[in-house]
């Protein structure tokens, strides 16, 4: 086990031990990230609207996968009723829009609002173990969903057009839209890093190795399980919103519309592709849900089947998925958000030792 | 009397979603495995027995063997193939394995059938046919049928639970799995025993709403599998008296529902379920364990 | 010096186990072997590894190293089940009985897979005549002693040839464990070989006709009960060292050696 100290070591000096946060590669990669970010802002420039209207569809589902890996892969909790919230921002988008707000300013509100419907309804499933949780969220989704066909006035069963937006001209419009789909990926994944390197990460980590000793330390688990709700909760409004903007109407309903399970299908096949427990792995699992959408495309939904039986061959068979996978042959690490043991060997040579918590999953 | 009716009506739809849920709660019970692809595979029986029918030309009712069967089969292959592979390595990737599945089938069904739906179609005359209790009660046939097919049936199981070697067998594995081992028995295989039971129970449920009303490739989740849940819950884990009388109040809950206002009929029975989820998880006759 | 190969090969053999619990070293090469007829016991205090032994010999267990034989065949990577079904079964710690079953159902579970021979429900009712009239009762409600009966029964309904026992005095009162002691010549009678594993240490001398003593998953002691002198045990059982030969102090006196 790379994580103990080898015998010989015990005769090994500690007083020259230090522990960082980051690995070697860390800095590198973190100006490759600033540099890609830049480059992605500047893409309006550049690139024609049907390919940015691709991307905006790429950062929707990487922001909602995420947001399903931070439920999933740290906090432990699976939801498969994440639409109700996608949704709840997309009408959060859609109401203030049919008041004069504009959308634009929309989002920030449905971001903060879908995190706050996130607590009425976290109150309902908490105590429920996990299987139950599942499908209780599914249950709240369809509730949710039933409750705003009832309501004519936002269109009902049918949906609504959004308003505010018919002064643009197209191409800035898929500009914006693009740059306010970046904007919210970019936070949401910003949020996740900066969430996990802080004390709650930590306490998530506690809780995910072994959540009766993490109780037992007088961790606040449930209060670590809610926030990390409501946060999910938020960061898929936020995306909801963007989806209201970008197809400029709202519609529930359970083939196609905002309030489908199929999102969800989507940004958790998303993240067991990538690598759940990661933040890198909803990255790539995005990329690769993406490729596989536009190369089948025509082929309707072969996309999702396909989708489907990849991420239960990698559930069953490479659990860690890609990008742990990646970790496990390469010891590299984009985000960091471990903690690190530099140990020195015999002479100055300094020997590089990485602590890994005992389960599988890595922080 | 029409509300008279309703709650008739809707008492005689418990059964069929106790039916639904008896599965459901079988696979938890036994291999703590919570099945989100449960609704699609009733889904799958109710097409199976459209494709026999076209084959065969059969009578409906004959179908329902032949799809049982079929499911139990593909029930116990399932269980000791995928999903057993799925519960050694833990509950996370049970939920995902299953709910890939249920994807995968509602998708796979799409592209087979379109999103139409379905009937199973028993015959025009056979589904309003009905008796009058009185000169106003009005009960079908179908539905009574299919309430008395769905009491049978929980009879069926709970004997074969309680007498029989491997319904003893189940039991006991639920319980302890380790000592089970010890004494012999291959929990894996009894594991498949319970999964087709299971499939079984669904496929005979599928196959009645198929012909009570019609099928498409959704509500397998849409409905099937969130009804089933929901009467698992009201009536209380490891009974499956307790899951007849989930459903049965879930069930007239919705037709209560219906009578004040038709587009409230699912609301209703969620209504319901969520409030038993609040005021006690455990349901209402479950021995105090934990949902 | 009692000749154990008189009975033909040995029942069960087991040479250099080696067992982990994660990272946790449990058993360090162990080794013993059980000839039919023996009641061999192992003793020591807690965490020296006898229970595990037990549940690797059993199947519940998977040896990192080390070779396991049954009847002269090799059966390290059998699984539970099967080495049941073979001939080896477990009272495992803690009675383990099905709660949602009544007692007698459990002993039906103990007959599923049951192999040919002496004990029926109805002999497990002569032995222990309590049960007979309780035995539609769920066993969650009986006794510590009444369910160690029970977990016996069913054990011995299948009809095992190599009897595992697992700390049957666990819990119980001395004069509960001296009754359920008490059958042990009935079931030998009956041409079952038991390996016990037992933290009374006196109930266990009692009872054996050969014993060893684990220590943090070493044998500190091997022998019959006529050959070990208490002071010896009691060394051997603590681990106290008084230097004379490297760890363990006293001589070991293999049965073997005769």
């Amino acid at each position: 086990m790379t994580g103990q100290l080898a015998a010989g070591s015990r005769s090994a000096d500690f007083s020259d031990v230090r522990v960082t946060r980051s690995r070697r590669n860390t800095v590198p990669s973190g100006i490759g990230a600033l540099v890609l970010i830049v480059v992605l802002f500047a893409l309006p420039f550049y690139v024609k609207s049907g390919p940015l209207g691709i991307m905006v569809q790429g950062l929707i589902v990487l922001t909602l996968a995420s947001m399903w890996n931070l439920l999933a892969g740290y906090a432990g909790l699976v939801s498969v009723g994440q639409q109700a919230f996608f949704g709840l921002g997309a009408y959060f988008v859609l109401i203030p829009a049919m008041h004069g707000i504009t959308p634009w300013f929309g989002l920030v509100i449905a971001t903060i609002a879908a995190g706050a419907c996130a607590v009425p309804l976290w109150w309902l499933v908490a105590r429920l173990r996990l299987g139950y949780f599942a499908i209780a969220t599914w249950v709240l989704a369809s509730v949710v969903m039933l409750v705003i066909e009832q309501i004519s006035s936002i269109g009902g069963g049918t949906g609504e057009p959004l308003p505010g937006l018919s002064g643009m001209q197209p191409a800035v419009l898929t500009a914006y839209t693009y740059w306010a789909a970046l904007a919210v990926a970019v936070l949401a994944i910003g949020g996740v890093y900066l969430l996990l390197r802080s004390k709650i990460g930590l306490t998530l980590t506690a809780i995910r190795d072994d959540e009766r000793a993490a109780r037992s330390s007088g961790v606040r688990v449930g209060l670590a399980r809610m926030g990390v709700f409501i946060a999910a909760a938020a960061g898929c409004g936020a995306a909801g919103g963007v989806l209201a903007i970008e197809q400029l109407q709202v519609v529930p309903g359970t083939s196609g519309g905002v309030f489908s399970v199929q999102w969800t299908a989507e940004m958790a096949f998303a993240v067991i592709i990538g690598g759940i427990g990661t933040i890198e792995g909803p990255i790539l699992g995005t990329i690769v849900y993406m490729v596989l959408q536009q190369t089948l495309q025509s082929y309707n939904a072969w996309y999702l089947i396909i989708l489907g039986v990849v991420a239960i061959t990698i559930a069953l068979f490479a659990r860690r998925g890609l990008w742990g996978t990646v970790v496990d042959r390469f010891n590299i690490r984009l985000f960091p958000v471990g903690y690190h043991l530099w140990a020195s060997g015999e002479g100055q040579r300094w020997r590089r030792r990485r602590r890994r918590p005992a389960t599988q999953a890595a922080s | 009397m029409e509300w008279v009716n309703a709650i008739i009506q809707g008492l005689l739809t418990g059964g069929l979603y106790a039916l639904f849920a008896c599965g459901l709660s079988l696979m938890f019970g036994v291999m703590k495995v919570v099945n989100l692809a449960h609704g699609d595979l009733a889904v799958v029986a109710g097409y199976l027995g459209v494709g026999v029918i076209a084959v065969t030309h059969m009578p409906v009712l004959w179908t329902i063997p032949v799809v049982v069967v079929l499911m139990a089969v593909i029930g116990y292959i399932l269980q000791r193939s995928i999903i057993q592979g799925a519960i050694s390595r833990g509950e996370l990737t049970t939920l995902i394995v299953t709910f890939g599945l249920s994807i995968i089938i509602e998708n796979g069904l799409q592209q087979f059938f379109t999103a139409n739906s379905r009937g199973l179609g028993v015959g025009d005359s056979f589904i309003t046919a009905s008796f009058s209790i009185g000169s106003q009660i009005i009960i079908p046939w179908l539905n009574l049928g299919i309430f008395v097919l769905a009491v049978i049936v929980l009879l069926g199981l709970n004997q074969y639970l309680s007498v029989t070697k491997y319904g003893r067998l189940i039991r006991a594995v639920a319980d302890d799995r380790e000592a089970a081992q010890l004494s012999g028995a291959d929990y894996r295989h009894v594991f498949g025993i319970a999964a087709a039971i299971a499939f079984g129970t669904v496929a005979i449920a599928g196959i009645c709403e198929g012909m009570i009303t019609t099928i498409s490739p959704t509500i397998g989740t849409d409905t099937i599998l969130l009804f089933a849940f929901a009467s698992v819950v009201i009536g209380g884990l490891g009974s499956l008296w307790g899951t007849l009388l989930g459903g049965i109040v879930l069930g007239v809950a919705q037709a209560i529902g219906a009578q004040i206002n038709p587009s409230w009929e699912p609301l209703a029975g969620y209504a319901v379920f969520l409030l038993v989820l609040v005021i006690r998880p455990q349901g209402l006759t479950s021995r105090g364990a934990q949902a | 010096m009692s000749d154990r190969t008189g009975n033909g090969g040995p029942l069960l053999d087991v040479r250099d186990l080696v067992v982990h619990h994660g990272q946790l070293r449990a058993l360090s090469g162990i080794s013993l072997t059980v000839y039919p007829g023996e009641v061999y016991a192992l003793i020591g205090a807690n965490g020296a590894g006898k229970s595990t032994l037990l549940r690797t010999i059993a199947g519940l267990h998977h040896p990192t190293s080390g070779s396991i034989a049954y009847e002269g065949r090799d059966v390290t990577g059998l699984r539970p089940e099967k080495r049941a079904t073979a001939g080896i079964v477990m009272v495992p710690e803690g009675r383990r009985l099905f709660p949602s079953l009544t007692l007698e159902e459990n002993l039906k579970v103990g007959m599923s897979y049951a192999r040919k021979g002496p004990w029926t429900i109805d002999r497990v009712y002569e032995l222990f005549p309590w049960m007979k009239e309780r035995r539609g009762q769920q066993t969650a409600q009986m006794s510590g002693g009444e369910q160690q009966s029970v977990a016996i029964g069913r054990a011995l309904v299948a009809n095992p040839r190599m009897l595992l026992l697992d700390e049957l005095s666990l819990g119980l009162a001395p004069v509960i464990v001296q009754r359920i002691y008490a059958m042990l010549p009935q079931v030998l009678e009956s041409g079952v070989t038991i390996l016990l594993v037992e933290q009374d240490v006196s109930q266990a001398l009692r009872v054996a006709t050969h014993l060893q003593c684990l220590l943090e998953g070493h044998v500190t002691l091997e022998g019959t009960p006529a050959e070990v002198t208490r002071e010896q045990v009691e060394a051997a059982y603590f681990g106290v060292n008084d230097g004379s030969n490297g760890l363990w102090s006293g001589s070991m006196p293999s049965s073997r050696a005769c």
